[in-house]
């Protein structure tokens, strides 16, 4: 893959506005929104794709920041349907069968949610090698964009932090996003200095005493003498 | 992921026959009080059941999960248990998801959680610059403005005056702690227990605790504050 552009890596880009809290109970503003969330979990439930291809799918749609969050969540399932072969843009539109389904792994039945919600996905793995870096240790973050989904925000690319917890060994988003398997590797709470994230401040003493953690798999990260 | 509770299965085709009538049974009067997304939304439904990849009951009893059931009261109940349990407090910090499991929450975006505690001295904020993640079995669904660009953007660059939108102003001394869930751990804020409030149930403490306290966004206020708001 040679072009990845992705609409959804907001930390720290400017004119965006002011945050509009909400009362604790309104969750939806529409009947539809519940739906969506529905199916979108059905969907994902039948196995036909990994929640990290769910975020590439959802990050990568042009109009991403013109849209609500559900109807993100929407446009990406309606994406992945057609994309998989399980459902054509025609049967999406019109709600009507066209063609014959295609097998899915999986079925969520009524009586099976309550477990399978319960239970999630975990995606902590057995390590099979030891973990290259150590509590205390300083690193630096990859210098470069992925060209394909990843997980470390473009805000951090590229700064020097230090390793403050380790997770143990994780499924590698970037594999899965991809469709490569698995691939699990260490997983480490990096922390950031603001003064390394943002050399330049949008708001006077916005920097004041802040540090920034991410959580970050070892390859995105290399030892860092200074 | 194989999970077998859920029913392994193809899908069937007997649904077939019955799609032009489920589908044209509104009158157009009843469509045109349905917006746009209601219509996109039921056709998507409509094709999912036909080929079987979906049972429709299934989506009545995710909604409902949490809608009722999975929300920020599970949150809040942990948070007052800490408070008034320091042995479940330190369990809490060292190992959030088992902690927290001991209280009958886990699972679906909730299976690697991480605790992290307010004091006078530092005060922690969540949240997912890249989508939503979100801690779902003790906060349940995320509201809008969390999933929101303001938010997203702002959370990590400009945390006091994201609290400021919130009206809330912490001391210049206190050091501000961003976490960006940028894999599957999910965090959970510990807000400070207020000072008034040593005379209170375990119950009406985790009355006191907001959804957003425990994403950071809001302080937990004294009874006095609270009650001349």
């Amino acid at each position: 893959m040679s072009h990845y552009t992705t609409y959804a890596d907001l930390g720290g880009l400017p004119g965006f506005g002011v945050v509009t809290p909400e009362p604790e109970g309104d969750l939806f503003h529409a009947d539809w929104e519940r739906k969506a969330l529905a199916l979108t979990l059905a969907m994902g439930a039948t196995g036909s794709w990994n929640i990290d291809q769910s975020r590439a799918a959802r990050e990568t749609l042009p109009d991403y920041l013109k849209l609500s969050y559900y109807q993100i969540w929407l446009a990406a399932v309606e994406k992945l349907l057609q994309a998989h072969g399980l459902a054509s843009a025609d049967e999406i539109r019109s709600g009507s069968l066209q063609q014959p389904p295609l097998p899915v792994a999986r079925v969520l039945q009524a009586q099976a949610v309550s477990a399978a919600l319960l239970k999630g996905s975990p995606v902590l793995r057995a390590p099979a090698q030891p973990a290259r870096f150590k509590l205390g240790q300083r690193v630096r973050t990859r210098p470069a964009a992925a060209r394909h989904h990843t997980r470390l925000p473009g805000y951090a690319t590229g700064k020097q932090g230090v390793i403050e917890r380790i997770h143990g060994v994780h499924v590698f988003a970037d594999s899965q996003a991809q469709g490569l398997g698995e691939d699990p590797q260490w997983l480490y709470g990096v922390v950031f200095d603001a003064a390394e994230l943002w050399p330049e401040q949008a708001r006077p003493g916005a920097s004041q005493g802040l540090k920034v953690s991410i959580d970050a798999w070892e390859p995105y990260l290399e030892a860092s003498s200074a | 992921m194989g999970d077998p509770s859920l029913k392994t299965t193809m899908p069937d085709h007997h649904h077939h026959h019955d799609h032009d009538h489920e589908h044209n049974h509104g009158s157009d009067h009843e469509h045109s009080e349905l917006s746009e997304m209601e219509l996109r939304v039921r056709a998507l439904q409509s094709v999912l059941t036909q080929k079987g990849y979906i049972d429709p009951a299934a989506l009545d009893v995710l909604i409902d999960t949490y809608q009722t059931q999975v929300g920020p009261r599970n949150g809040a109940r942990v948070v007052a248990r800490s408070w008034v349990d320091p042995q479940f407090r330190d369990w809490l910090l060292r190992d959030a998801s088992q902690a927290i499991a001991s209280l009958g929450y886990s699972g679906r975006q909730g299976e690697h959680l991480v605790a992290v505690e307010n004091t006078a001295e530092r005060h922690n904020l969540v949240v997912c610059t890249l989508c939503s993640c979100y801690p779902w079995p003790v906060l349940g669904l995320p509201p809008v403005w969390y999933k929101s660009a303001p938010y997203r953007s702002r959370a990590v660059r400009d945390p006091r005056g994201v609290l400021a939108d919130f009206g809330v102003y912490l001391p210049e001394r206190t050091e501000i702690r961003v976490w960006d869930s940028t894999a599957e751990v999910r965090y959970l804020v510990i807000p400070q227990r207020p000072a008034d409030s040593g005379d209170l149930s375990e119950d009406a403490l985790a009355a006191l605790v907001s959804r957003d306290a425990m994403i950071g966004t809001r302080l937990v206020e004294a009874r006095a504050a609270r009650g001349t708001a």
